[in-house]
């Protein structure tokens, strides 16, 4: 062999330029930064982070003509070279055909993952900018370009060239696939998310997370961290307001249990926050960190939700007053229970010719919105308390904040630009309460962004709820009895543990017609890591269990799953019962059910599905899931629709855009209210101080409440342009109010055929098929996507994705997997194409006749895979996700 | 992400500069260093500045430079590689690394972060080749990569080592491989990776990566195999548990997959 060990040396660095998008980069970046930040810092801010470790693909640029993920390239690499951003290959005006084929398909929802798709594919496409479609190839390659929101069917087409949008009628375009307004922008990395603010003249705070699931503070000593050059603040549990509040958000803020401090001296799980640094510059604060003086004194720990509320078991919140905390009972853990019956269920199970039942378990969840939770805060020249953050409830946060700093509200602003999609996270204020205070004390610009870490071992994920479900029925399948007990993990705080709860319980339950019915239902704290809202709020995790007891009743009488359904679906005219009372302000604006039904069962039969490979077992399953188009107890919007003398129209609504659809969704209402051309309706959102109130975009709102906001108003307006003469000599504007009640049922059936390998766990999906009951559809397309999406959440929930804790012997409940690749989230190759079907209905109370579709395409998912699953091995999955360990774990127990 | 603690960068252009001061790391092609954080390491050094040649044939074999990346392994002419090029093909396709990182990966990186599902862990390994190591002082020592790597992110590196090669025996190139992985889900981190060859007519050769902390290399006899196999996987006590799989499943993956990656070679 060669002398490996006289190489001639390496010739010396040449001091060339560094260009971006082809002008000069100027400075030398740091020795430790990768490239992202480095672009970031020279205001090149279409490059996004979306995992800061090399998973997602949000911030790939070209680096010589190459696609590189400039997070985990080094800066100094990048020296004298050449790097190319999505804003470089275009611009809005003048497409990279790529970028075209993006805006054309609606390659995205929230968009915050597209620029970084647009450079990769722009590395790979043709001059047409078409990549192919070939699945295998599309696999392998897109894999490091991680999608949330559109379950990347929208994504392929753009990578095939197809077009999805429809071209605009003259005037209205209501029912038409308008394209989003902002896809040109999000295309070219043009449109501003949360922290995409220059970056001059603004501190960056840090924060110190517990390294102890259950412990007292007994010393923190911070003058080493505020002695170091460049720190401006150091907060701990000393300095923060004596309030408790609940980081959830709810149009009620007594919907939540005030169990949570800015800071505590007391730790409830290990990631809590334990104190935060303000500084010149993430790096010294970060190193300020290092610096903090920490004592923990160790409190007991549980884990188990289980034991929790046994007694001697270590109490979470033991000083909580349960009447002024709104905890239920603080001496078991219990933050929200409901125990009622209506009926005489144990006598009607006695004497039920048919009786299944079974206990099942979820697991955890990330939301794993591709944007981090960050905000931005400062003082504008009133003094008013600006933040911008990545919220799906602005004027909550606001209401919040002024509560915790005992302001007025009128003294504090929330702004949210596009939100880099939330599915129930952002309906959090996890990072606005410490940057406000920050603010407050230094009177200076303070910005906080989470790390994709923190989003796992802080942020809020899915509660994981243990579900035990008992039917009685007659011979013909009629339900005679039902069952239910859930307990629910809510982790070291109730944020949003009663909603969840109470949600996730009513909906399921009451889709179906039963005398007898008893839900005993309890949220309990752990040192877990929260658990917070997640898309479907509580009703995936029941209805799996729900659901999966009904295919079981179905096989014992004998009888196909969908019959059983047809035999027990709630009826208009029926009453929407629990464990009580019913409902009084949820009625039929429509019923599509039962097409659901039968379209989904049609397309089932379908007998040109690929064969499964030789030794699979192939199962057939469905699931129904009910979800109420609006969330109980008020939702408020309200809208400002002007025309100006130039016929254009400017929509002021407080709801946010996350990746939901509803600025195409006002745009097309205004538009078609006004008989103007949609390219004539522009927005105002999502800003406190610049439009009326909204209580934010979370249950699916943002069609139903906020979209029948703008129609009154727009409508409003319309009668005062109507009667007038002549031109236009000023703006005109009516507003509109939308209240949220009364309330709408939509449905949702999913179906799926499944091959399994019995040997490996396995699981393909030769076909999945969602029709959905969402009335007169607004946007075909934008529709469409909510579906796969919620489809993709679902299959990734039900196969894949898990928050993994340490809960074993010694364990302390920390999370594990703390990137997006332990996690599992989605690649393109993972998800298959979704049959989408639509039940045709008007719903009388939705806005033009449309109802909500965001949620609740995930909540059939689990349990028709699983029902599926249990077709194909002969044995049930009682546990989320059915990860080929767990299933194949579950043949040989079954063999065994 | 920014590495917060580093306060230095050098490019290394000969061997005197992978001297390493306290603190200092050396930085591959990945780069993997980037993706979590790395506390007390104050300085990187970059190995892909030395212009050491990606391969290079040899009286033995081949020589593979530790900073050869997945891409150029790729790209090398099919007759260099011989047997061993589907084999290569199969493990770069293992990464859950996107294409847009394993163009600049190095073999040298990917051992030496030794991951259990390090996918060029399994190709070397498979290969049977020899890491030629750099010691501070001047000296090189050799071991066999499947000794290197010798659990979960440990080998038997020194600090102050470098990875400078991998020696590749000619004998490897020509044989025919047998590969099969599985993972909790298609794309995602191998959980289990087996390879298989057969370097004489009586024996056959087998590797297990990914569901086992190190590599394992089996001898299975060509008669008997079978029961061979099973015992002496069942031997084992270095399944992997982290989130992309459970041992048990990964321990009866791994037998179910050498089984037919052995029964793949023994029918060439």
């Amino acid at each position: 062999m060669t002398d490996l060990d006289q190489r001639p040396p390496g010739g010396t660095p040449v001091a060339a330029a560094t260009r971006v998008n082809g002008a000069e980069l100027a400075g030398e970046p740091a020795a430790g930064q990768c490239l992202r930040t480095w672009l970031r810092q020279h205001d090149h801010l279409e490059v996004k982070k979306g995992c800061d470790a090399g998973d997602c693909g949000a911030c790939t640029v070209l680096l010589d003509g190459r696609p590189v993920h400039s997070c985990v390239v080094p800066a100094v690499r990048a020296v004298g070279r050449e790097v190319t951003t999505a804003a470089g290959l275009g611009t809005p005006e003048d497409l990279h055909p790529v970028q075209r084929r993006f805006v054309d398909a609606q390659g995205f929802q929230c968009g915050f993952c597209t620029a970084g798709f647009v450079t990769t594919a722009a590395a790979l496409a043709d001059a047409e900018g078409r990549v192919g479609e070939d699945p295998e190839r599309l696999a392998r390659d897109f894999k490091g370009n991680l999608c949330r929101c559109t379950g990347y069917r929208s994504i392929r087409d753009a990578l095939a060239g197809r077009t999805n949008v429809e071209a605009a009628p003259a005037v209205g375009g209501f029912g038409c696939s308008v394209g989003a307004p902002a896809g040109p922008r999000l295309a070219t990395g043009r449109e501003a998310f949360t922290l995409d603010q220059p970056g001059t003249g603004v501190l960056h705070m840090a924060l110190l997370q517990s390294p102890r699931a259950h412990a007292r503070i007994t010393r923190l000593d911070t003058a080493a961290a505020e002695a170091l050059p460049g720190v401006h603040l150091v907060l701990t549990h000393r300095d923060v307001p004596d309030v408790r509040y609940s980081t959830a958000r709810h149009e009620s803020r007594t919907d939540d249990p005030d169990d949570t401090r800015m800071l505590d001296d007391v730790v409830r799980f290990r990631g809590q926050r334990v104190a935060a640094v303000v500084a010149d510059d993430l790096v010294t604060a970060s190193r300020a960190l290092d610096l903090l003086v920490v004592e923990y004194a160790d409190l007991p720990v549980v884990l188990d939700p289980e034991q929790a509320r046994l007694p001697g078991a270590p109490l979470l919140h033991p000083d909580l007053d349960p009447v002024t905390s709104r905890v239920s009972d603080p001496g078991r853990n219990v933050v929200a229970q409901t125990h009622g019956e209506v009926g005489d269920v144990a006598g009607a199970l006695a004497a039920s010719a048919v009786r299944v039942g079974g206990t099942w378990r979820t697991g955890r969840v990330n939301q794993a919105a591709l944007e981090t939770h960050g905000a931005r805060g400062w003082l504008d020249e009133r003094g008013v308390l600006v933040v911008r953050s990545s919220t799906q409830v602005p004027f909550l946060v606001r209401d919040e904040l002024a509560h915790v700093f005992g302001i007025r509200p009128e003294l504090v602003r929330v702004v949210a630009a596009r939100v880099g999609g939330g599915f129930g996270g952002k309906q959090e204020m996890l990072v606005e309460d410490l940057v406000g205070l920050a603010v407050l004390r230094l009177g200076a610009p303070v910005q906080l962004e989470l790390t994709r870490e923190q989003q796992f071992t802080l942020v809020p994920g899915r509660h994981p709820m243990r579900v035990s479900v008992e039917l009685g029925a007659d011979a013909d399948g009629v339900l005679s009895a039902m069952r239910v007990d859930v307990l629910t993990d809510t982790g070291a705080y109730g944020n949003h543990a009663p909603g969840v709860m109470f949600h996730g319980c009513h909906e399921s339950i009451a889709l179906y017609r039963c005398a007898n019915k008893r839900l005993d239902a309890e949220a309990v704290y752990t040192n877990h890591v929260p658990s917070g809202a997640f898309r479907g709020y509580g009703l995936g995790q029941v209805v799996f269990a729900i659901e999966s007891a009904l295919d079981e009743l179905a096989r014992e009488v004998g009888i196909s799953p969908f019959d059983v359904r047809r035999r027990n679906v709630v009826v208009p005219e029926d009453h929407f019962v629990v464990n009580g009372p019913p409902d009084t302000d949820l009625v039929f604006g429509s019923y599509g059910l039962d097409e659901c039904l039968d379209l989904v069962e049609a397309s089932l039969e379908r007998d040109d599905l690929p064969p499964p490979p030789p030794g699979w077992a192939v199962g057939r399953g469905m699931a129904a899931s009910m979800i109420a188009t609006i969330p109980p107890r008020g939702h408020h919007a309200e809208a400002t629709v002007t025309m100006h003398p130039d016929r254009s129209v400017v929509v002021a609504v407080g709801s946010a855009e996350f990746g939901n659809g509803t600025a195409t969704v006002h745009t097309q209402i205004a538009a078609a209210e006004l008989d103007v051309p949609v390219s004539a309706v522009s927005l105002v959102t999502s800003d406190t101080a610049r439009t009326g109130y909204d209580t934010g975009a979370y249950g699916s709102t943002g069609s139903v409440v906020a979209g029948r906001a703008v129609a009154h108003a727009a409508r409003s307006l319309r009668s005062l342009l109507d009667p007038m003469e002549g031109p236009l000599v000023g703006p005109v504007s009516a507003t509109g109010r939308h209240h949220g009640s009364p309330r709408s049922v939509a449905f949702n059936v999913h179906g799926f055929v499944v091959a399994v390998d019995p040997g490996t766990g396995e699981v393909r999906v030769l076909h999945s098929v969602q029709a959905a009951d969402a009335g007169v559809v607004i946007n075909p397309e934008q529709l469409r996507g909510q579906v796969e999406g919620g489809v993709a959440q679902g299959i990734g929930s039900a196969l894949y994705e898990e928050v993994v804790v340490d809960d074993g012997p010694g364990g302390d409940g920390h999370v594990t997997s703390r990137v997006l690749r332990d996690y599992r989230l989605p690649q393109i190759g993972d998800v298959p194409a979704t049959e989408v079907l639509l039940a045709d209905t008007y719903d009388e109370l939705g806005v033009r006749g449309a109802k909500s579709m965001s949620e609740a395409p995930y909540n059939p998912v689990a349990p028709a895979l699983a029902n599926a699953v249990r077709d194909a091995l002969g044995v049930r999955p009682h546990e989320l996700p059915m990860s080929r360990d767990r299933l194949w774990r579950l043949m040989q127990e079954e063999r065994s | 992400m920014d590495l917060v603690e580093v306060a230095s960068w050098r490019s290394a252009s000969q061997r005197s500069d992978l001297v390493l001061a306290a603190g200092e790391r050396v930085v591959a092609g990945g780069t993997w260093l980037f993706s979590e954080p790395q506390p007390g390491t104050t300085g990187l050094v970059d190995l892909t500045t030395l212009g050491w040649d990606p391969w290079q044939r040899t009286g033995t074999g081949l020589e593979l430079g530790a900073t050869c990346t997945v891409e150029q392994l790729l790209a090398m002419p099919e007759d260099v590689l011989g047997g061993a090029a589907a084999l290569a093909r199969a493990c770069a396709d293992a990464f859950v690394m996107s294409f847009k990182i394993a163009h600049t990966a190095t073999l040298g990186g990917n051992v030496a972060l030794a991951l259990p599902a390090g996918a060029m862990t399994s190709l070397l390994v498979a290969l049977g080749a020899t890491a030629v190591v750099w010691g501070p002082g001047g000296d090189v020592r050799r071991q066999p990569v499947a000794d290197l790597v010798t659990g979960a992110r440990a080998t038997t590196l020194a600090a102050d080592e470098v990875l400078r090669a991998f020696e590749v025996p000619a004998a490897s190139l020509a044989a025919a491989y047998a590969f099969r992985r599985q993972s909790l889900a298609p794309h995602g981190r191998s959980g289990v990776v087996v390879t298989a060859s057969r370097p004489t007519a009586d024996a056959v050769r087998l590797v297990v990566s990914a569901a086992t902390t190190r590599p394992v290399v089996l001898a299975l006899p060509v008669e008997g195999w079978r029961d061979r196999l099973a015992t002496d996987l069942a031997a084992l006590d270095c399944w992997y548990d982290d989130a992309h799989g459970a041992t048990d499943w990964r321990a009866a993956m791994a037998l179910r997959l050498a089984g037919e990656a052995v029964a793949e070679v023994l029918a060439r």
